[in-house]
Formats: C-alpha cells, structure tokens, sequence
C-alpha cells in the first residue's frame, strides 16, 4: 500500500493543482510587487503589473531572475520579508561562482520540511525508521532539509553529518538504520567501502536510500542498488527555492513528482527564452508561490531536462520531470561538442567501470585534449595487456558514440581519485578561456 | 605443478613501482623474479616470490589491483644452446609461449630458470613433462 505524507495534495486532481497554483500565484506576485523593488522594477520593465496575473496560465507574462541577478541583489536586494521575519539562510557550495544566500522565515521553513517528508515517505518511511542524514549539515540545505523532514514524519534521526565514513557505517550498523540521505557519490564510496569491509547487500540494514545534491545516472543507481540491497530514491532541489525536496522520486522511480502546489515548473528554451510544451527538452523554470522570505519567480534553473504528466502507480498526480541530464553550467563545450559527465559517466557504468572518474580538458595549440582517468578495479584486471587494452579500446568506442568526440583513456591505480563526501568533483579544466 | 605469478597492474606514474616493492619488502617477500611490461598509459609488473599468498594479500590491503596466474618455470642449462634446446621441445609440441622472461638463483651455478606463460598451462605441463622437462613447483621456488 502507498503511503502519502499530505495525500490530500498530493494525489489531487489537476483541475484542483491549478486552482491552488492560480489561488498562490495572485497573491504571490503582489506581494512581490509590494515587497521587491527589484523584481518590480523588472516587471515594470517588461510592462507586466499584479492585474495582468489572474492564473497560471499568465505565468509567462513574469520576467525571469537567474543567477546574476541573485549576483545583483547580494545579499538581502531579493529579500521578501523584513529582517525581524526570517529565521535562517542557508549558502550554496559556490561551485560555479559567487556563493548564492538563501533566506527563509519560519512558514518557509516548515513548507520545505514538509516536502521532505513527502520524499521520506514516499521512499518507505514512517515513523518506525531509523534515518541517517549523511548530508553536510550547515550552510548546505542537504543536512538540515532532510533532517527537518525527517523529523516530521517521526523517524529516529541520526544527524551523522557528512564525512567520517568508518562513523557512518557503525551507525548504519549499530543503530540498524533503514534509510541513508546524501550524495550519490559518497552513497556510492559508502558501499563500496562496506563491500571491502565484508558486508553483503544481505548484512546492510538499510532498505532505501534518498540521494540527491548532484547529477547520477541510472546505471550507478544500479551499482549502488545492487551493492547495498537497498532501492535508491532521486531527491532534486536547489537553495534558491530552499533546498533539496523540490522533487522526488516515488516507488516507481520513473521521474521525480515535482511538489507542484508550491513550485510551479516550466521548461523554455534557453536561447529564445519561450515556453516550451510539456515533454520537451529544455531549461527547467521554477516559481515558488509560497515562500515569503525569498520568493523566486520564473527562476532559471540552468538544468536540463524535460516534464510530463502521467498516471503514475503510485496514485501521486503532480507533474513529473526526468532526471536533469545536468547542469547547464556542469556541461563542458569540448572541440565544440557539448558534453555532460552524466553521460561519461554511464559509458564508464556499461562497460564494467566504476564510477570514480576525472575529466581533464586542456587546449594545446588551440586544440582541446580530452581525457578521461578512470580506476581499474579486480573485476576489469587481466594478466593479458592485450585483454586490458582492447578493453581500454571498447572503453574510447563507446565514449565515441556517446559523445561524437574522441577521448583519450587513461587507467589510474584504485583509489587514486580522490572521493567525495558531498559533491564529487568530476572535471579538470585546464583551458584558460577567461 | 605450475607457479603462482603475482600480475599487479601499475600505473604509469614515477614511483609506483618502488611503492610496490616497498610494501613486499617490509613483509619480507622475497622477489625470485620480476618483469615489468609497459603500454602508452600504464603497466603490468609480473612477479614469481617466495610467498605468492601473503604477497597478493599485502598488495591488495595497500590498494594495489593484483591477480594470480599460473605460469610454468622451467630449469635451462646455463650453456651455450640451453634455450634453444628447451624452446626445440615447446616448438615441437606446439605450446605457443605468450610471454616468458628468465631468473637465475645464486645456489645453483649450473642452471638458469625460465619462467613461460602459456594459453593452456595444464596441457602445456603435461606434454613438456612427458619430454623428460623438470617443471618446478611452488615449494621448490620457495625453498631456492
């Protein structure tokens, strides 16, 4: 049997998702409009004014804010909210750039919980679960998100935190926690480490794990699936609408269900800026109807991926999208090619590799050098050179079809890359472009 | 009876090698013979020791990926056509050699030692072993 956290809302018919959307969004934008001089001036700009806003259906009529202008208006010119009113804020890990702050009153607070719960129970839990929060607790809305979250479903939380692995799997063990939330990629060094250290998919107590923060695959899903003997669950968020929970994956792990009755998406075209029908391929757009302290509209994601509508098994009605093939920013223009590590990533994952990898660009004499480092593991070692490099050679073929350009391959010791306890850090690039 | 060679995979990088000997040394492994081959991007030492079993475990506890694989060491006359006599024999047989590299021991002047990497180990040493070949076995490296 399904379990909802808000079954009300989240199994509700369409006609009824946009009379809420409709309902929030009105009041949203005057109160941007009162409260925002920088998104007015924006909308004066572009002639749109709170009476042109009557549905969702006017949504496209709202200019867009993007990154620079979080750039812009560092660090309150976006704020909401007086002062007095905000509780928090919480930072992004400044990866691509400037740091973004993200401010948040107590209502904002308890609306992102509760899209964490909704993503808790939809990955089984209930309030007999052990949880274990791997996710860095601080600035990133990781660790106290899901840690919120899991508070309201009444599951005995472990705020583990990120890092200290040895720590994480005696509390996985010792404390036989069921659920695990962080990163695909520490998720990933986590089994890997209890495979080394003699446990069996059989032997790890957990039953679901809830890993977001950064672009995987299906196949490392599968890896760790598999490694674990768990179900792992996609979790999407980013702290410019208030952290992971924005989306999540339901059981039947087709797409993530957007948590729609507070962010509206959208897909347009990055270039054209127009709005694009729902299963086409394009920028994901957030408005966020509900926040009071950092109220987003028409925020430009820079992922990419696609939306649809569907029945889904799991009896939830909010729209779907699929996995974000990446960041726009993540994507690497590579002899003209564009080209995601997710996709490198699930060549590495078909041909028996794992999912520890380095991709280092250069440009020498105006040409760009692409190389993918990979580890060699056991399973892929041979006594035969010829056997490792045809294997190496199938590895370059495969890379080729995917992406369209060649790549140089090259094998590195295990454990030679260094591993992530948050997010990975997959590419090197040496070009000075800038 | 074949030997156990350790094949450890090597990335092409200054150092790793000593890495690798450092780790045997301070197990006291004893290495009888070594043979390094190398591609564009990365390495495969092959190493006939004393104690195969600790040696492939001390490797693998320090990160090193390394395998077993059965090869043949064959005694030679130290002696102006040893080999070729020897080769004679495989040629005959038709055991196709994939790689070989040689190892002397200080205790027996009169002979060198080959050690043969062959497709079929089982049939290879059932057929040179019917020449009258003396194939050593894992206790004889180790006693040398």
């Amino acid at each position: 049997m399904e379990r909802y956290y808000q079954e009300e809302i989240e199994c509700a018919s369409l006609e009824k998702i946009k009379e809420i959307q409709s309902e929030k969004l009105v009041k949203q934008v005057k109160h941007v409009w009162e409260d925002v001089p920088y998104y007015r001036k924006k909308m004066e700009a572009k002639g749109v004014t709170p009476d042109d806003i009557k549905s969702v259906d006017d949504l496209h009529k709202l200019p867009f804010l993007s990154k620079a202008d979080l750039r812009d208006a560092y660090p309150y010119g976006l704020l909401g909210t007086p002062l007095k009113d905000c509780v928090r804020m919480h930072s992004t890990s400044g990866t691509t750039g400037k740091r973004v702050v993200a401010f948040y009153s107590q209502h904002d607070i308890d609306l992102w919980e509760d899209c964490c719960a909704r993503a808790i129970v939809a990955a089984g839990g209930t309030d007999e679960d052990v949880i274990q929060v791997a996710y860095g607790y601080g600035l990133f809305t990781g660790g106290m998100g899901l840690h919120g979250g899991a508070h309201k479903v009444g599951c005995l939380t472990i705020p583990a935190s990120s890092g200290s692995t040895d720590r994480q799997i005696m509390f996985i063990n010792d404390l036989s926690a069921t659920i695990l939330c962080c990163t695909p990629s520490y998720a990933a060094y986590l089994s890997e480490r209890m495979k080394e250290m003699g446990y069996g998919p059989d032997d790890i107590p957990l039953k679901s794990a809830i890993l977001g923060a950064e672009a995987w695959t299906e196949e490392m899903r599968k890896s760790i699936e598999k490694t674990m003997g768990i179900k792992a669950y996609d979790i999407y968020g980013l702290t410019e609408l208030s952290g992971p929970g924005v989306a999540f994956e339901c059981s039947a792990q087709t797409g993530m269900h957007i948590n729609e009755d507070h962010f509206i998406p959208e897909i347009i075209d990055p270039d054209t800026e127009e709005v694009l029908p729902e299963g086409s391929v394009g920028e994901l757009v957030f408005t966020a109807v509900d926040k009071e302290a950092f109220p987003m509209l028409r925020y430009r994601t820079r992922d990419i991926c696609k939306l649809w509508r569907e029945k889904c098994p799991c009896g939830r009605t909010h729209i779907k999208m699929a996995k974000p093939m990446g960041r726009s920013d993540d994507m690497l223009i590579i002899r003209g090619v564009n080209v995601f590590p997710s996709q490198i990533e699930t060549v590495l994952l078909n041909n028996g590799y794992a999912a520890n990898y380095l991709i280092v660009v250069d440009r020498v004499n105006n040409t760009d050098t692409f190389e993918v480092q990979v580890e060699m593991t056991p399973e892929m070692f041979t006594d035969s050179i010829a056997e490792i490099e045809a294997k190496q050679k199938t590895l370059v073929e495969g890379l080729k079809s995917m992406l369209g350009i060649k790549a140089k391959v090259t094998l590195l010791a295990p454990k030679s890359i260094a591993r992530s306890e948050g997010k990975a850090v997959r590419v090197i690039d040496n070009r000075k472009l800038h | 009876m074949s030997v156990k060679q350790i094949s450890v995979f090597l990335e092409n990088k200054p150092g790793t090698l000593k890495k690798m000997t450092g780790f045997l040394a301070g197990h006291g492994i004893d290495i009888r013979a070594i043979s390094v081959s190398e591609t564009v991007g990365f390495g495969v030492a092959r190493l006939i020791v004393d104690d195969a079993l600790s040696a492939i475990n001390t490797l693998n506890e320090n990160d090193f990926i390394a395998n077993l694989t059965p090869v043949l060491a064959i005694e030679v006359p130290d002696e102006a056509g040893g080999l070729d006599g020897l080769l004679a024999i495989f040629s005959e047989l038709e055991v196709n050699i994939e790689y070989m590299y040689a190892f002397s021991s200080s205790r027996t002047m009169a002979h060198a030692y080959m050690i043969f990497r062959v497709a079929d180990t089982k049939t290879a040493e059932a057929k040179l072993t019917g020449k009258g070949i003396k194939i050593l076995s894992q206790e004889d490296i180790a006693k040398m």
